[in-house]
């Protein structure tokens, strides 16, 4: 026999063997714990401090100047509007052109040249910092003033979100899709349907709930990005009363965030506190809501 | 299975459309030249979508490079080098925030890599129940919903001032190494690379978990079968067969970390003055971006384009990086 | 514990065992001696749990979430499933070999070394991968590239590779669940082959589909049938019909459902 024998089957407590695999075992409970405590933490502060400064007056009011009168610092509307305007602003431009590119590549070239070359370039595009896509923004956009002479504006922000959008939507699109049985592909072609036809009322209705995992995730990320906009959109305190006012500076609950933080003003920073639980509670809400449709999507990965 | 049946039901409808669409019964079917023209026309717009990806990409890379130009002739390699951030004197170098750029994103990644791998093992594991690793793991990756500034609003007003009494001891206790070597005061870099670690962690906990999901359940029955313990085989099997996803989320992070903006800039106390000590206010290049931008004019703009596409080749790298040893390492365990 | 009537003492002995998974009970009422140094072949129609039965011998059954065992399995006189238990140290000791060739993304040598290693090994580990290889029958087909993946051989040559590595840590008693049903005939028999020679030191039980293998391989057979739950029409309870010698089984079974089913009547 080359094997110390063990000469009974009980479990030895003291073995080397047993006291490492307890102690690992605890080690990554323990990590485990670590790694939701930061969820926790962060998300009982914002619901408990950033609730309770959360009434009526908080949410539609404009912010007043920082420093004047403590008593009332006036309210973060502005800003749930404007981040809803830049949001929508990113969304109409991403989401034709995610999916757009999401069918060329599973439908028309699914491992041709080009489509590698595009895969990769979303996979380096979506790693691009986001502060990055606002100082491309700023170059182009408004440092040029080529939008009618506008510097800052809505439009500048939302543009500057939806290149954080594309590769999101570009990258979900063209999975949702790829799992989409060629079957079903086949069976429309087979009855002389166009492939125009076949993407539009085949394979793109079967793949909707998982596109629109993608895209409400990239939504979600986008509403709470901060980095592209403060040279973009900047920050405002006004509402926008026309569909001119799209082009000047703009207000979003995440600038509002990083300016307030920042003030030496209690009042600013409670301001900046209701406005995280905002942001939080919304976004928690589209990402929730994702998860619960990518589960209950016919072609889901869970499902496959 | 219900959907698939619905599907089945608009596959009917389609076959009853395109017959309706030719009611005479032996007539050659003849496509219409507006249906042909449709499909070519929608091709080639999905195909001029997808190409926004590279022209997007290639914009961006053009433009930051073309803004710096005048800073890149003017001081070449030695921006990077130097740590001297003078607009008066207008002699500028990316040193600090490269240093603090690296520093924080590595120190978070060593941290956040045992706690993010070892999460991802216990979510996999059969150790508690499976219902609880479920909300475990739904927890953590919810953690990447919440947007970096209000991490940073967190970090300012709740982190940063539990955890300064401990920064303080250990202070106290090794200052003598110059990563330890100033008094923490407030804001600095060890604050943002721990609320970086929040930041990455859920990366690395889903990728890990992903890839060590996929791992053949024969692997580990395999192991068991001649007598492993669970550690060994995790350990010597399990980790080995996911080693490439594990890598490659643990890169993804690496980029993460190094282009994360807002927290940071919030909490790292936003100083050119060069220190290496990680309780010293420091600098990364996004932090530094997010602050003097907005306000910068001049050969300023052009270092801090300049520091941009600094920032932007790291972050490539180590993405193009990422892809290819996912590629490289799963070819080896199939 | 031990029932007097039998000659020698059974290596494992299933005493009243059944095991359920979550809610559902997948096998009832199982009591089996399994003599040392013999071939036990488990036979019977799919879903009768015999599969269920051999990995519960080696505690296998831990890895499957809500598999529960009443009864106890007595390994050389302990029971296995006795709280004070390692389920590691008892699968040191029951090795087993699965129905899908399952080699490590490692070399060939490393598949052997690896169990050996883990087993603690102190001799010449060269030596030790020679010999396992030679007794599955594998050793002329790997000796030139045992620095190769495991996956570089063919499905055949992995299950033997496989079986070598579980000779390789010595067990007292190797389970193989259905180890031939990946494979194309020749390997069937080559393996059919090594369980000839392994016998000698080894006490093997065999799960199988094939009633001829069992029928060549086996000294002792178990049939398993199914009967349907009272209630719930679509879940099946396994339960040992009966076991006996391989010869008499084959021959003048007592009950009706074994001549039913190895004359080929169902299942």
């Amino acid at each position: 026999m080359n094997y110390t024998s063990q000469k009974s089957l009980t479990y030895n407590p003291s073995l080397a063997r047993n006291i490492g695999n307890r102690t690992l075992t605890i080690i990554s409970a323990l990590f485990a714990f670590i790694s939701v405590l930061p969820l926790i933490l962060v998300i009982s502060y914002v619901l408990i401090k950033g609730g309770s400064y959360i009434n009526i007056e908080t949410l539609i009011l404009e912010p007043e100047p920082p420093g004047d009168d403590l008593l009332s610092a006036g309210g973060i509307g502005p800003a749930i509007t404007g981040t809803f305007i830049m949001a929508v602003i990113a969304s109409i431009i991403s989401i034709p052109v995610g999916v757009g590119g999401g069918i060329y590549l599973t439908e028309y070239s699914k491992s041709g040249k080009f489509a590698k070359f595009i895969r990769f370039g979303s996979n380096v595009l979506a790693g691009v910092p986001s502060i990055i896509s606002g100082v491309f923004i700023y170059a182009i956009i408004v440092s040029t003033k080529i939008l009618f002479g506008s510097m800052f504006s809505g439009i500048a922000g939302g543009i500057s979100l939806s290149i954080l959008m594309l590769p999101t939507i570009i990258k979900t699109t063209d999975e949702a899709l790829k799992l989409v049985p060629d079957d079903m592909r086949r069976a429309a072609l087979g009855v002389g349907a166009s492939k125009f036809t076949m993407i539009t009322n085949i394979t793109l209705p079967a793949a909707f709930s998982s596109i629109c995992t993608g895209v409400l995730l990239a939504l979600a990320r986008a509403a709470g990005e901060t980095a592209p906009l403060i040279f973009t959109a900047l920050f405002s305190r006004y509402y926008i009363t026309s569909f001119d006012d799209l082009f000047y500076e703009m207000g979003s609950l995440s600038v509002l965030i990083y300016n307030f933080a920042l003030e030496p003003y209690e009042a600013q920073n409670q301001l900046a506190w209701a406005a995280s639980f905002i942001l939080v509670v919304v976004l928690l809400s589209l990402n929730i809501l994702s998860r619960w449709i990518g589960s209950h999507g016919a072609f889901s990965k869970n499902k496959l | 299975m219900k959907n698939l049946k619905l599907d089945i039901d608009s596959y009917c409808k389609l076959l009853l459309r395109v017959d309706k669409a030719n009611t005479s019964k032996f007539s050659l079917r003849k496509r219409p030249t507006s249906e042909k023209l449709v499909d070519v026309g929608f091709k080639n717009i999905v195909v001029a979508m997808a190409s926004m990806v590279a022209v997007v990409l290639f914009s961006i890379f053009a433009v930051v490079y073309y803004e710096s130009t005048e800073s890149i002739s003017r001081y070449g390699l030695r921006f990077l080098f130097n740590s001297a951030w003078n607009p008066v004197t207008d002699e500028y170098g990316a040193f600090t925030a490269i240093y603090g750029t690296l520093i924080t994103s590595i120190a978070s990644l060593l941290i956040a890599i045992p706690l993010g791998v070892g999460t991802a093992i216990f979510i996999t594991e059969n150790i508690i129940p499976e219902y609880i690793r479920n909300v475990i793991g739904i927890m953590v990756e919810l953690l990447a919903a919440i947007p970096s500034v209000v991490l940073g609003l967190w970090a300012v007003f709740i982190m940063e001032p539990f955890i300064r009494p401990f920064l303080n001891i250990i202070y106290e206790l090794f200052g003598f190494i110059p990563f330890f070597s100033t008094q923490p005061l407030g804001a600095g870099m060890m604050p943002a690379i721990l609320i970086l670690v929040v930041m990455i962690l859920p990366i690395i906990t889903s990728i890990s978990k992903d890839s060590l999901k996929q791992v053949p359940s024969k692997l580990r029955q395999a192991a068991y079968g001649i007598g492993a313990s669970r550690w060994t085989t995790i350990f010597k099997v399990i980790i080995p067969a996911a080693i490439s996803g594990i890598t490659g989320g643990v890169l993804l992070a690496l980029g993460r970390a190094m282009g994360e903006t807002m927290a940071v800039t919030m909490i790292i106390g936003n100083s050119n003055n060069f220190s290496w000590s990680i309780f010293a206010p420091s600098y990364t290049i996004s932090s530094m971006l997010a602050n003097q931008f907005g306000e910068a004019d001049g050969s300023q703009v052009s270092s801090l384009m300049y520091a941009a596409l600094i920032l932007m080749i790291l972050t490539l790298l180590v993405n193009v990086f990422a892809q290819w040893i996912v590629k490289k390492l799963s070819l080896k365990y199939q | 514990m031990i029932k007097k009537n039998i000659k020698s003492t059974p290596s494992v002995s299933l005493d009243n065992v059944s095991i359920t998974y979550g809610n559902s009970v997948a096998v009832k009422n199982v009591f089996c001696n399994i003599e040392k140094n013999q071939v036990t072949s488990f036979i019977g129609p799919s879903g009768c749990g015999k599969s269920t039965v051999i990995r519960a011998i080696n505690r296998m059954n831990d890895l499957i979430e809500g598999c529960k065992l009443s009864g106890s399995v007595i390994f050389e006189g302990i029971d296995i499933y006795a709280e004070d238990i390692d389920p590691v140290e008892v699968r040191r000791k029951i090795g087993m070999v699965f129905q899908q060739p399952n080699p490590f993304p490692k070399s060939i040598y490393e598949n052997i070394a690896f169990g050996a290693r883990v087993n603690g090994y102190k001799g010449n580990m060269d030596q030790l991968v020679e010999e396992s290889l030679t007794k599955a029958a594998v050793w002329d087909e790997c000796k030139d590239k045992l620095n190769e993946s495991g996956y570089s051989l063919s499905g055949g040559q992995q299950q033997r590779l496989c079986i070598a590595r579980t000779i390789a840590i010595e067990p007292d008693v190797i389970l193989m669940d259905e180890p031939c049903s990946a494979l194309d005939p020749l390997s069937t028999l080559k393996i059919e082959e090594t369980i000839h020679e392994l016998k000698k030191n080894f006490t093997i039980i065999i799960v199988t589909h094939n009633m001829q293998q069992a029928n060549r391989v086996s000294d002792y057979t178990a049939f398993f049938n199914t009967e349907k739950k009272d209630k719930d029409l679509s879940g099946k309870i396994g339960f040992l019909v009966e076991f006996d010698k391989t010869k008499k089984m084959f021959t003048s079974p007592n009950q009706k459902s074994t001549q039913d089913y190895i004359s080929g009547k169902f299942g």
